[in-house]
């Protein structure tokens, strides 16, 4: 007797108790938005913020709607997996709106309702905080919002990228996804987050990669490697921008930015270098943005009229 | 009579930047109104995070109409001169009338301005206050920003209601129209609130949870924290910049009281208000003893289901910070100050000045060398000591996460280590007097490591020629002197300025700067007496003297003076004095030197005699009297010479035709002058 094999019936999403559920709430209710649903970018880096979909899609005329989960590394927030909410390697949820829709604030308060924060049970606010990348010749206006009293999200306007004026102005999203979960879950630790609802912990994911990696980070990373890498990976972004590839220059100056991060985390730069080196990034990331915009300009004024690049 | 209503809405305005723009709404307005010829008198201009407002009473419906004339050149003047007139007053050749002036034949503009109506007014105002908007940081949004030149506000701007009389005041400002919709609390209201008027507005919104006037939310919110903190038996530490910022993070304010865990208490009580305050806006509350409780109090924007769970939420987010600053307060102290203090050495404290490090080796032997010379009476071993680790907390966790902790933390730690009380005394206080007002070291150890850095400071920053230029200070210069002589006066500290500068001057350093610190430090002591109502040309006058006066003395001196010249002798024998001197002036007069009292080879007038006689007894006895400090007596001597100088003015005649008597009379002015000029330069005083 044969039977079709049939897949067992998909199970109702609960983002109040599971961490890739809320993930999946987001991806449903942004799609429902009209975002591409974007995975992350394969390079190691900060913030989600250094993703291509946000940087580079931030210049120009063109809409863009896109949402992503971003991980991000910060090599001197490791804590050998001892602290819990400190993190070597951690997740963003990031939403980038472009123009940003003049309910961008209505649009980000439901997706909360939609993973479980009622904003009659909790007291959500909006406080001043404005952002600014020097690295990436980039800045902006916005808030943390709070959750009764906690940050959850970075809301931001940008106003410049890569030292160009934004034309139109993007609306950035960046909610903090691991605190946002300990939150809804009610947990205290983060490595006690339920990953899915089948009894997988955040702790049982990551806490071993959170162990080695701090070691690494802080302990082991062979400094002179690390050194000739920066060097090779500011050499490549120079030869990308010579040869008209700013996307491929830009991937090396986030390739630079992570490498110095290591060695920050190894102790071996010093105060007056970290300045410079600070500088070396920025001027990377800065003639990569400047090069893009460059190139796609005359595409984007021809078919924008009224915009121009500057 | 009208009233007329305006509000423009945003997406949430910081906190900091809405009494600011509350004044700058209310400018615009009236700088719109006046222009137009309809001022408006009675205003009231409210702020939430959400919306400015405004309701000005008592406006006309129409502006009336103006009927203005100029007079013009001749009929006979030349074309050139009468198109000239006709298009500064807007008018057409053939508008002009001629008018007989003076038998001539004069043109004249008559000018009909008819009223406006006031609704036409407002709507032209509107967008134009919008346009020129001062915020401190403003930015551009949406569809419209694909252009640089669209509409900056400091948020989106989402809505504008704008009612004369109930009517609405038609304008468009970038693809936003006017209209008598607005909307209420983000949560607690859904849907549009049509606003009839300017009286119905603030009631409207009070239904749909919104408290229009800021006054009333810091009301509530320093109520409501006040009651929360004696329910719970305890008192509020009061914080009225937190009232402001809580009432400009609410529409509808709801203080919430909410326990931490006990344990936290370990840490110093500064290091809790300070987290509590700033990262998160709570209030804090002292036990009945004045003690730190573990309580907070925060302010939720809901009046929530359960406020329990909003409590909860923000107890642990406080956990949060508290855990970290109890982590930094422990791994803070694994090692001593003196360890720390080692990281001095990679921190720039001025590229041509220096580490940290290397500032901290200078101000250690100034205080050291303060204390030796009997400037201030410290110990200077525990001088040394206590300027060696003053920095030492910059280093520290606690201090860079939290900077306004700088010294307390040092203080707290050098406690802990054991050391003795003088030196954990002058690390905590040695950055005061940080400002007017502020507390001034007494304790003599404190006073010489604050001497000593900003001495090092001040002098240092003059050396490598990086002096205060106008409103620019980057480095608190200003400050430093300030601070430096509220040290000097309050202490008593008996030193010439030249002296301490002196002593702080870098070795290596320009050796130009001495008479530029002490003109900056002279600057700034007239800047600060001015407060005490001493007058900047009495300190001139004392000033110009040029002994090697302290600051102390200079002060006294001053005082004595000023108070002297306020009495009517003092009045009088400036008076006299000024009077001598322009004599003498005039006269081209050089007296000849060693001017002595001696009497006249001819037979004296009375009242020449008189103010010899007065001169050989005031004058060695002011010049004592100063040189020991006792300035009242010795203005008492100079005011001694009052009767005599003016009765001589009165009855002697000092350019007689007697070359002798001329020439004794105006040795005689000139041995005036001099005596007393010893006390002050009464030629540097105004009036």
């Amino acid at each position: 007797m044969d039977t079709e094999p049939q897949s067992p019936p998909l199970p109702e999403r609960d983002p109040t108790r599971s961490f890739q559920d809320m993930i999946l709430t987001l991806h449903d209710f942004w799609a429902a938005n009209g975002c591409v649903i974007l995975q992350p970018y394969d390079m190691r880096m900060g913030a989600g913020t250094f993703h291509t979909a946000t940087t580079l899609r931030a210049l120009g005329p063109e809409p863009w709607n896109a949402a992503f989960v971003q991980p991000c590394r910060r090599p001197t927030d490791g804590r050998y997996g001892e602290n819990p909410n400190r993190l070597q390697h951690y997740y963003q949820y990031q939403v980038i709106l472009k123009p940003s829709p003049s309910d961008i604030q209505e649009l980000y308060l439901k997706s909360l309702a939609a993973i479980g924060v009622d904003p009659l049970k909790h007291d959500i606010r909006f406080v001043e905080d404005d952002w600014e990348s020097p690295t990436l010749g980039a800045w902006g206006l916005g808030w943390e919002v709070w959750c009764d009293g906690m940050e959850v999200t970075q809301f931001t306007y940008f106003q410049q990228m890569g030292g160009f004026d934004c034309k139109p102005v993007a609306g950035e999203l960046t909610y903090g996804l691991e605190r946002l979960a300990m939150y809804i879950q009610g947990v205290d630790s983060v490595y006690d987050l339920a990953f899915n609802q089948h009894g997988v912990s955040y702790g049982d994911v990551f806490l071993e990669n959170e162990k080695q990696m701090s070691k690494w980070n802080f302990e082991v990373a062979d400094t002179d490697a690390l050194f000739d890498l920066f060097t090779k990976a500011e050499a490549e972004c120079q030869n990308a921008l010579a040869h008209d590839v700013p996307i491929a220059a830009y991937e090396q100056a986030v390739e630079a930015s992570h490498i110095f991060n290591l060695l920050q985390a190894r102790g071996v730069i010093s105060v007056q270098e970290r300045a410079s080196y600070m500088g070396r990034v920025r001027d990377l990331a800065r003639g990569s943005c400047e090069k893009y915009a460059e190139i796609k300009a005359p595409e984007w004024a021809e078919k924008y009229p009224e915009w121009s690049l500057v | 009579m009208a009233d007329f209503l305006l509000e423009l809405r945003c997406e949430e305005i910081p906190a900091r930047m809405q009494k600011g723009a509350r004044a700058e709404l209310e400018k615009l307005l009236r700088r719109e109104m006046d222009a137009a010829g309809a001022p408006i008198k009675d205003m009231a201009v409210w702020s939430t995070p959400r919306r400015l407002a405004l309701i000005a009473r008592d406006l006309p419906l129409a502006t009336e109409a103006v009927r203005e004339e100029a007079k013009g050149p001749p009929a006979s003047a030349p074309d050139q001169a009468v198109d000239g007139f006709c298009r500064k007053n807007g008018v057409t050749r053939d508008q002009l009338e001629v008018r007989e002036i003076k038998g001539r034949e004069t043109y004249f503009a008559v000018i009909e301005k008819p009223g406006q109506a006031v609704a036409d007014l407002l709507a032209a105002a509107i967008p134009a206050i919008v346009r020129d908007f001062s915020w401190p940081k403003s930015m551009r949004w949406g569809a419209a920003s694909i252009s640089s030149e669209s509409t900056k506000w400091v948020r989106p701007l989402s809505g504008i209601v704008a009612l004369l009389d109930g009517e609405v005041v038609p304008c468009v400002t970038d693809g936003l129209a006017s209209g008598r919709v607005t909307k209420g609390h983000r949560f607690h209201s859904t849907g549009e609130i049509m606003i009839d008027g300017a009286d119905d507005y603030a009631a409207k919104l009070r239904d749909a949870f919104v408290i229009v006037d800021h006054e009333e939310r810091a009301g509530i919110v320093r109520d409501g924290a006040r009651k929360a903190a004696s329910d719970a038996g305890l008192v509020l530490v009061e914080d009225e910049g937190l009232v402001a910022e809580n009432a400009g993070l609410t529409e509808w304010p709801v203080p919430l009281l909410g326990r931490f865990e006990d344990d936290f208490l370990d840490v110093p009580p500064e290091t809790i208000q300070l987290t509590a305050r700033v990262n998160q806006k709570y209030f804090v509350c002292e036990d009945s003893e004045g003690k730190l409780a573990n309580a907070f109090i925060c302010t939720a924007n809901i009046a929530a289901a359960d406020p329990a769970v909003v409590v909860d939420g923000n107890r642990k987010v406080l956990a949060a910070r508290l855990a970290d600053a109890r982590f930094f307060w422990e791994l803070d102290q694994k090692k001593k100050l003196e360890q720390h203090a080692k990281g001095l050495e990679r921190i720039t404290f001025h590229e041509k000045l220096g580490t940290v490090a290397d500032k901290v080796d200078r101000v250690a032997k100034l205080a050291r060398w303060l204390c030796e010379e009997g400037v201030v009476k410290g110990d200077p071993d525990l001088a040394e000591q206590a300027a060696r680790l003053c920095k030492a907390d910059l280093v520290t966790e606690m201090v860079g996460e939290f900077p306004e902790l700088q010294g307390l933390m040092g203080g707290y730690y050098a406690a802990k280590e054991g050391l003795p009380t003088e030196v954990s005394d002058a690390i905590r206080d040695h950055y005061k007097p940080v400002g007017q007002g502020d507390d001034v070291p007494t304790a003599p150890v404190t006073v010489a490591v604050s001497l000593a850095d900003k001495l090092d400071t001040l002098v240092g920053f003059f050396q490598i020629d990086e002096k205060p230029t106008g409103s620019k200070d980057p480095f608190a210069l200003r400050r430093a002197a300030l601070g430096i002589l509220a040290l000097i006066l309050d202490n008593e500290i008996r030193a010439s300025m030249r002296t301490l500068i002196t002593a702080a001057a870098h070795e290596g350093g320009s050796a130009d700067a001495g008479r530029p610190v002490a003109t900056f430090l002279i600057e700034r002591l007239k800047v600060q007496q001015r407060d005490a109502g001493i007058r900047h040309d009495m300190l001139d006058a004392v000033f110009a003297l040029e002994t090697d006066g302290d600051t102390v003395g200079v002060v006294l001196q001053t005082k004595a003076l000023q108070d002297f010249l306020e009495t009517e002798n003092g009045t009088n024998l400036l008076a006299g004095y000024k009077r001598a001197s322009n004599i003498l002036k005039k006269e081209k007069w050089e007296a000849p030197e060693n001017l002595s009292g001696k009497d006249v080879s001819y037979t004296a007038q009375k009242a020449e005699q008189a103010l010899i006689d007065a001169l050989a007894d005031a004058a060695p006895k002011a010049a004592a009297a100063v040189s020991e400090e006792r300035f009242e007596d010795a203005m008492a001597a100079l005011a001694t010479l009052r009767g005599p100088i003016d009765a001589f003015f009165e009855d002697v005649t000092v350019n007689d035709d007697a070359e002798e008597k001329r020439e004794a009379r105006l040795n005689l002015l000139a041995r005036f002058t001099g005596a007393v000029g010893n006390v002050a330069n009464f030629s540097r005083i105004e009036g």
